[in-house]
């Protein structure tokens, strides 16, 4: 049977990297994530699967490091929260350039600026709309809970060497600090250099006589070949929207009225719809688990069922807006937000939910 | 006589290593980058170490430098060179590793990770071109830019009261406990670029000793944005570049007193 473990969301991560084969992880301390970098260098993964851990000089230099590890075809990885993503976007938009598998997981807090420490869900519209410079989306995707913290590791590493894309894990605060029991799979084994030579044959192995050198590179200064080069990136994130959108749904099947979370937000309105159920008023839930892509197609199918839709967010609402995409008019669309580590309970959504649909 | 006979004698002086590519540089006719270029390949021919060497472009003139060795390289975005040879070298020890870096890339931008990876004590080679101005851009004031020099953001003469001093950054990451190996050279004569040429070879052994990071800056120049014919270039660097940038080694942790 897998073992149990009692441990805090980043803690997971720290050990879901060790036991998934994460070559190296490169970080700089912040609030509410630093025990992703403080359980690694503990545990001390160079003297078991030999992967690397260092504390950057900065988030600029982590996301740099994530981008030289990855050159090499090595499974790279960093930790941060929002100003140090900020910093991270420059990087981002290289890796995203370069077509470079990495994971970076983002525990979000309250901004903008220095903001606060508590827990936030504020960083929706930077990580999912790109954040740094130029045509280019990260794969993102949000974990709820302590395991998904764990599982999403090795799901995000997939998602990103099969794309070569980075990946965003977007977590908040309370994920990142709440305690669970958290089930470990069998550890993986990093790979081996032929393995890596055979799956990344474009990665900075080393020029061997059997190949021209390889270059890992975002420039092209020829418009044309900028283009060309963009288009082809388009079709990949098209191709990601076909094959890779992944959601769950609560008592939608009969629901009347949709509400949409993701995250933490995404269990308070579990609850919010038991509450309401118990009230006779059928409402049901989506979870989007993946941000980018998001689950567009059934939120739009879905909105020919319910009379609206409520969009739920730790912020000021900024994934409300992909969800009055996806709807397009069809129904209407609420939002009811809180920022500032400021935390709505059932109780106020379901009060929130009531006056926007004019219930009683 | 043909090129044939020629060879048959055995009594080639010169041939060009097939480490360099044949793709036309694009650098402006006396640039340094060029001769750097052909040094460093020679030097990984001559130490037969081509499979095992990962190379790191930089933001500036030299960003095409992966264009014209035949190694692998990763382009990095403007300073960052040292983080991402950081991470190449930690997850691949048995690479050699070396980042080619201008002036603004590595004494402006990215002064937070070349003075970290010194300090850290990476085992990578830092090739450093001080040509004392922005080529890429246009020729504009670089850190290293010399007081009373004229570039397009120090139209009259870079002013220290304006515009600060003078980066100098070999000496300061000698005092790092990182570094192994600092040397200063230049390129501009036959005799100085042999002398660069083993300097930086001797980089690219310091880096597999795992004692540290080994820097070899060279005084360059930048002919067309310093305005000059590459002759009246190398004149005026040696005659102002060198006082305040002289050559010579100014680190080895290995040589015996
Ligand atoms: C973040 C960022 N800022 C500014 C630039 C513009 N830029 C390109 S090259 C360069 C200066 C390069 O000068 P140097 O490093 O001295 O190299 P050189 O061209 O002189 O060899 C600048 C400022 C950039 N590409 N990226
Ligand atoms: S602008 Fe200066 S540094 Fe750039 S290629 Fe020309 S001479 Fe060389
Ligand atoms: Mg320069």
């Amino acid at each position: 049977m897998a073992e149990k473990i009692l441990m805090k969301g980043n803690e997971a991560i720290a050990i879901s990297a060790i036991r998934n084969g994460v070559d190296g992880y490169f970080g700089y301390p912040i609030t509410p994530q630093s025990e992703v970098m403080e359980t690694l260098m503990k545990e001390k993964p160079w003297e078991t699967t030999g992967m690397t851990v260092l504390q950057a000089e900065s988030e600029t230099s982590s996301i740099n490091m994530v981008y030289g590890g990855a050159c090499t075809g090595k499974k790279v990885m960093t930790s941060s929260s929002s100003p140090g993503l900020s910093l991270m976007c420059e990087g981002i938009s290289y890796l995203a350039g370069a077509e470079l598998p990495c994971l970076i997981v983002n525990v979000m807090r309250g901004g903008p600026g220095l903001g606060t420490i508590q827990p936030s869900q504020s960083d929706y519209n930077q990580c999912v709309k790109g954040g740094g410079h130029g045509d280019y989306n990260a794969i993102v995707i949000a974990p709820a809970s302590a395991q998904d913290m764990y599982d999403f590791v090795d799901w995000g590493f997939d998602l990103a060497f099969r794309h070569r894309t980075p990946v965003i894990l977007l977590a908040d605060g309370i994920v990142g600090q709440m305690m669970e029991k958290v089930e470990l799979h069998d550890p993986k084994p990093r790979m081996t250099k032929e393995e890596i030579r055979a799956a990344a044959p474009w990665a900075t192995t080393g020029k061997t006589s059997d190949r021209k050198y390889n270059i890992i590179t975002s420039l092209a200064l020829e418009s044309d070949v900028q283009e060309k080069f963009n288009r082809k990136l388009q079709e990949k994130y098209r191709h990601i929207c076909e094959t890779e959108v992944k959601y769950t749904e609560y008592m939608t099947e009969d629901a009347e009225y949709l509400l949409v979370a993701f995250g933490c937000a995404s269990r308070i309105c579990e609850a919010v719809v038991d509450q309401l159920r118990s009230e006779g008023i059928k409402a049901g839930m989506l979870r989007p688990v993946t941000l980018f892509p998001f689950p567009s197609k059934r939120i739009a199918e879905l909105s020919g069922q319910v009379k609206s839709m409520m969009s739920l967010e730790l912020n000021m609402g900024q994934m409300v807006a992909d969800v009055r995409l996806a709807v397009n008019g069809a129904c209407p669309v609420g939002f009811y937000g809180r920022q500032g580590g400021n935390i709505f309970t059932p109780d106020e959504i379901s009060e929130e939910f009531k006056k926007f649909n004019n219930l009683k | 006589m043909t090129i044939e006979d020629i060879k048959k004698h055995g009594d080639i002086v010169y041939r060009k290593t097939p480490l360099l590519t044949d793709t036309v540089m694009h650098y402006c006719p006396g640039c340094s980058h060029g001769t750097v270029h052909k040094l460093i390949a020679e030097v990984i021919e001559e130490m037969g170490i081509q499979q095992d060497t990962i190379a790191i472009s930089p933001v500036g003139c030299s960003v095409f430098a992966y264009n014209y060795l035949n190694v692998d390289w990763e382009q990095a975005a403007h300073g960052r060179a040292p983080a991402l040879a950081t991470a190449t070298k930690r997850l691949n020890p048995e690479k050699y590793v070396f980042t080619y870096q201008g002036d603004g890339d590595l004494a402006s931008i990215g002064t937070a990770e070349i003075i970290h990876a010194c300090s850290r004590g990476e085992n990578i080679v830092v090739i450093f071109i001080n040509n004392g101005i922005y080529g890429m851009t246009g020729g504009q004031m670089a850190p290293t830019t010399l007081l009373g020099m004229k570039t397009a953001t120090t139209p009259y003469g870079r002013d220290a009261k304006l515009n600060g001093f003078p980066l100098v950054i070999a000496p300061m990451i000698a005092q790092l406990d990182g570094t192994a190996y600092i040397t200063r050279q230049a390129v501009h004569t036959a005799p100085a670029a042999r002398k660069a040429k083993a300097a930086i070879r001797k980089a690219f052994e310091y880096s597999q000793k795992g004692i540290g990071l080994s820097f070899v800056e060279i005084v360059a120049t930048c002919n067309s944005g310093w305005k000059m014919s590459p002759v009246a270039a190398n004149k005026w660097m040696v005659e102002n570049m060198f006082p305040k940038y002289p050559l010579g080694d100014i680190k080895d942790v290995l040589k015996k007193e």
